[in-house]
């Protein structure tokens, strides 16, 4: 019984070997009292060793700011978005607002007055994330009995009481409403799904899903330009000559239209100093 | 004012799009494009054509004419959850409440896609004996008039 403890002993580094020796004479201190009692001895069974390879180099955490956090381009003077920024990280400080991205399963938790034990939960595949500021929402959509149903959620409403993300990941688009008009397989969510462990380093999974769409009437039309939706399957509900119908309304002169342009990346990099700064305090 | 443009433009087309619609799947042969110029997005009111999901035999039984209020039982005669409205079913007229509609109604509160109706007696009682979809919560606010609905649904969100 000794030697496997033994050679795990050997087997984990520097830091542990001191704490597995400390288990392994209290153990025997154990062993001694039970043989001393008269009473066979009782197994405890070793600690699993932590290995930690110190010759890698560590990842350094993702890095996420929240999407509501950047101020639409509107105004010179920001008052009002660096005082709605105040609220909205002291908010944070009470609720625990995950990352997440469109594409994502949720479950969220709010009071509900009229529900029986006053909380409502539910869970859904995120499908749009709008608003900026304290007014940010997400939408949440699910099938549930054959019937589809949407619920959109305000982040930073007093109502909610827990987000838990279920499967972090993104899609081929920023946003998913054309999942109205997909089969309804791609938007079913099981109510007691278990959160999918992901790891809070590198990249966030991409999921490259294509979808099947119902027949048409639409309640868009996905095809056009204006949407550039990636994740249908057109080939299986247009023929070509309808794809190439719809390009007539490509617009393709706005992409250099300078005036614009929004480049966040430095205004980015300032309100997560801010953030950083007043949840460190 | 825009639901009222849309309200015209709706019910003034239904004949129209209902032949046209015949021709065209004529035309190109296609079996699954049924012609729909209903307003995509609108709360309930007269001519809207909604689907009824309790188990009653009035509601579950196909006939030619898909059921449609005639009537909403509100001041600005626009019916939302929790409405009653008077329904032309199967040729005769039914009173139902409405379960859910297609427009995104206050934020927290569930957006269906269908407009649901379960039908009720005169008194408010269901016809039906279990409803199958689920029902939104904030219905128990009307708990008093339509506690027997509320008991035969089977879930809510």
């Amino acid at each position: 019984m000794a030697a496997p403890v033994r050679s795990t002993a050997i087997c984990s580094l520097g830091a542990f070997r001191n704490q597995n020796f400390r288990f392994l004479s209290t153990s025997l201190r154990q062993l001694a009292s039970g043989g001393a009692s008269g009473q066979p001895p009782k197994f405890t069974p070793p600690t699993k060793p932590v290995i930690i390879d110190k010759t890698r180099a560590e990842v350094p955490l993702r890095r996420f700011l929240s999407p509501e956090f950047i101020p639409p381009r509107q105004r010179t003077k920001s008052l009002k978005f660096a005082l709605e920024r105040k609220d909205m990280i002291q908010r944070r400080s009470v609720l625990n607002i995950p990352e997440f991205y469109v594409g994502s399963i949720l479950a969220v938790t709010m009071s509900d007055p009229h529900a029986s034990d006053k909380t409502n939960r539910f869970v859904g595949l995120c499908i749009q994330r709008s608003g900026k500021g304290l007014g940010a929402t997400f939408l949440l959509r699910n099938v549930i009995s054959n019937q589809g149903v949407e619920i959109c959620y305000e982040l930073y409403n007093p109502r909610m009481q827990k987000i838990e993300v279920l499967k972090l990941e993104k899609r081929l688009d920023d946003n998913l409403l054309y999942l109205r008009d997909a089969l309804p397989e791609y938007c079913t969510v099981d109510l007691n799904m278990k959160p999918i462990a992901t790891s809070p380093t590198g990249d966030v999974p991409v999921n490259t899903l294509k979808v099947k769409m119902k027949p048409k009437p639409w309640s868009k039309r996905w095809e056009r330009p204006k949407y550039n939706v990636q994740g249908i399957r057109f080939d299986l509900c247009l023929t070509a000559e309808k794809m190439q119908e719809a390009q007539k309304w490509a617009q393709p002169w706005l992409e250099y239209d300078m005036l614009k342009e929004y480049n966040t990346s430095a205004l980015e990099d300032s309100i997560w100093q801010e953030v950083q700064k007043s949840a460190g305090k | 004012m825009a639901l009222t443009y849309r309200c015209g433009q709706t019910n003034g087309g239904m004949a129209l799009a209902r032949r046209f619609g015949a021709a065209l799947s004529k035309i190109s042969g296609t079996q699954h494009c049924a012609f729909s110029v209903s307003a995509a997005v609108a709360a309930i009111q007269k001519m809207t054509r909604v689907r009824v999901v309790d188990n009653s035999t009035l509601g579950n039984t196909l006939y030619h004419r898909p059921p449609r209020v005639i009537h909403v039982y509100t001041k600005n005669r626009v019916g939302k959850v929790g409405d009653k409205v008077l329904l032309a079913i199967r040729g005769q007229k039914k009173k139902a409440l409405i379960v859910g509609h297609k427009m995104p109604g206050d934020r927290m509160t569930p957006r269906f896609d269908s407009n649901n109706v379960v039908l009720i007696e005169e008194n408010g009682n269901p016809t039906g004996t279990r409803i199958k979809v689920p029902i939104p919560w904030h219905l128990r606010r009307l708990e008093g008039d339509y506690s027997k609905l509320l008991a035969i649904a089977h879930r809510f969100v």
